[in-house]
């Protein structure tokens, strides 16, 4: 049963969860995409394979990490490898099927910017870097990204490449010798985007209940293309949501309780 | 040949002005307390490798004692950014700071290069990435036998890695559990190795013999610093200090309260006062 009380946030992290599935080995990035591939094992994906940069691999975490190398990943994970492992192993490997990722800046192509505001010697923001983006978002089959929309965010023209994802669209992915998807999936807090087959440019697909045509375009500072057939997104389901705010709520008990 | 030493003095021994040095553990068993007596004795000029800078290089950028880092990720886990590092990058405060900007698998290959022996890693990596256009030790070499172009870093030579761990045996082989990060490729590829320990126990005897051990021929010095990794965490010791990392969000914003801040829990403070620190912490994952 669909419950109709929910935020966009909340509506956001389960169209995200709802795009893994049971086979998937996911290599998590910290905050949305965290709460989203747990929301997914917690529901529809019991079996889907968790791996954090850490090193932590098969990891099924009751609280959410504050930090990609909490003692909740290792301790619930099937093994623990090095990081040098991880990175050359698994993800250079080609053991990773998707890559899930979140961004400070986000093109139509699905580049990502989480390095500098500004010019790169002279910043106006020094934003944390690419950790292990970079190579996340070449080696994993494929590529899902969340966010939530605003205009600062999703813009025109990121000011720094920190993860490539389909460059100036079309083939140039391809033309770099990258032999990956890249970006295959947006999800934000108003609606779910693809890439165009084509022009490898954002879309959307389905707008989110409560949502609208006009609120998406004020918080996007890209001129908004649509799929042919835009639908709405199905809302969230009574297990879904229970499901999101019981973790959320663990995961804030936990934090509160070490903090004391 | 590990000698046991006062943390003091397996700093004093080992670590010099103008030193490239590796303080590691990503996220879990940071070397926190080793880095607490560098900035004690004031040993500056370093160039510091590491893939997350953390809380333990904001302190000591915050200090003055960094010409150069070189890194991967420049955040706060879990909180946001880095504030006395963003102040050197932004402002030139406490004085001008060289960035050397990598991706994770970049630096860790690196690192596993420098053990190895190697003068440079090669991986597949930094594919349309940015980072190549503004740092020179990122390159592309041809593989021989496929023709395909793969990203070429210089390896990882620290002259002395710092690292803290669960325990030492009392010959001075030193045992590590849990997230493992890059601890080992670092101590392996450096000239020197400082190991700060929660313990020192008889023999590792009962150990699993796939556990990861450093023996005791590569290592310089170890100290006993129970609690030495606060406020990181020790697998089997005690849990992560979250409350830490939220509350350094506000005292490195301000350069005066961070001057206040170092001068009473490192400057008036020592390695016996972390074991104090992580006592609520105990029993946490």
């Amino acid at each position: 049963m669909a419950n109709a009380d929910f935020t966009p946030d909340e509506m956001m992290t389960i169209a995200a969860a709802r795009a893994l599935s049971n086979d998937d080995v996911c290599f998590v990035g910290i905050g949305a995409p965290s709460a989203a591939c747990n929301v997914a094992r917690l529901t529809h994906a019991p079996d889907i394979t968790l791996i954090y940069e850490s090193g932590t691999i098969a990891t099924a975490p009751s609280v959410l990490p504050l930090s990609i190398g909490d003692g909740e990943l290792c301790e619930t994970a099937l093994t623990t490898v090095s990081v040098p492992e991880m990175f050359r192993y698994w993800l250079q490997g080609g053991r990773i099927s998707v890559g899930f990722l979140g961004a400070a800046q986000l093109d139509p192509f699905g580049n990502i910017n989480t390095t500098v505001i500004g010019d790169y010697a002279h910043p106006k923001t020094r934003l944390p870097g690419g950790g292990g983006a970079p190579e996340i978002a070449s080696s994993c089959g494929e590529v899902f990204i969340t966010m939530k929309q605003t205009k600062r965010g999703m813009v025109k023209a990121i000011d720094f490449f920190t993860s490539f994802g389909h460059g100036k669209g079309g083939s140039d992915r391809q033309d770099l010798g990258i032999t990956t998807k890249g970006p295959t999936l947006l999800v934000t807090d108003m609606a779910v985007w693809r890439p165009n087959p084509q022009t490898k440019e954002f879309e959307v697909n389905s707008i989110h209940p409560g949502a609208s045509r006009e609120a998406i375009a004020a918080s996007c500072d890209w001129d908004v293309v649509y799929a042919a057939d835009v639908g709405e997104t199905p809302p969230p389901t009574e297990l879904e949501l229970s499901t999101l705010r019981e973790i959320k709520a663990r995961t804030a008990a936990a934090h509160r309780r070490n903090a004391a | 040949m590990a000698q046991f030493k006062t943390l003091k003095d397996a700093v004093a021994d080992n670590l010099r002005p103008g030193d490239i040095a590796a303080f590691e553990g990503f996220t879990h068993l940071i070397p926190h307390a080793a880095a607490h007596e560098v900035i004690r004795q004031g040993i500056g000029d370093l160039t510091l490798v590491r893939l997350t800078p953390d809380l333990v290089y904001d302190q000591l950028v915050g200090c003055g004692l960094v010409k150069k880092m070189i890194f991967s990720y420049l955040g706060n886990p879990g909180v946001g950014l880095l504030r006395r590092v963003r102040d050197a990058v932004e402002n030139g405060v406490p004085r001008t700071l060289e960035l050397e900007e990598h991706s994770h698998a970049a630096l860790a290959n690196a690192y596993e290069a420098g053990a190895a022996g190697l003068p440079l890693a090669v991986f597949r990596g930094y594919k349309g990435a940015g980072l190549k256009a503004v740092n020179a030790n990122i390159r592309s070499i041809t593989c021989p036998f496929t023709g395909e172009e793969l990203a070429a870093v210089p390896a990882i030579r620290p002259d002395v890695t710092f690292i803290h761990a669960q325990k030492a045996d009392r010959k001075g082989n030193v045992l590590i559990e849990g997230i493992l990060g890059v601890q080992k490729e670092a101590v392996l590829a450096a000239r020197r190795a400082v190991i700060t320990v929660e313990e020192i126990v008889d023999d590792f005897d009962d150990a699993h013999p796939n556990l990861t051990i450093l023996p005791h021929w590569t290592i310089s010095a170890i100290a006993v610093v129970p609690g030495g990794a606060h406020p990181s965490y020790a697998r089997g010791y005690y849990g992560r200090d979250n409350a830490a990392y939220v509350e350094w969000d506000e005292i490195a914003a301000d350069m005066d309260r961070f001057r206040a801040w170092i001068e009473t829990h490192v400057m008036q403070a020592g390695p016996e006062d972390f074991a104090g620190r992580v006592e609520t912490l105990k029993g946490k994952m």
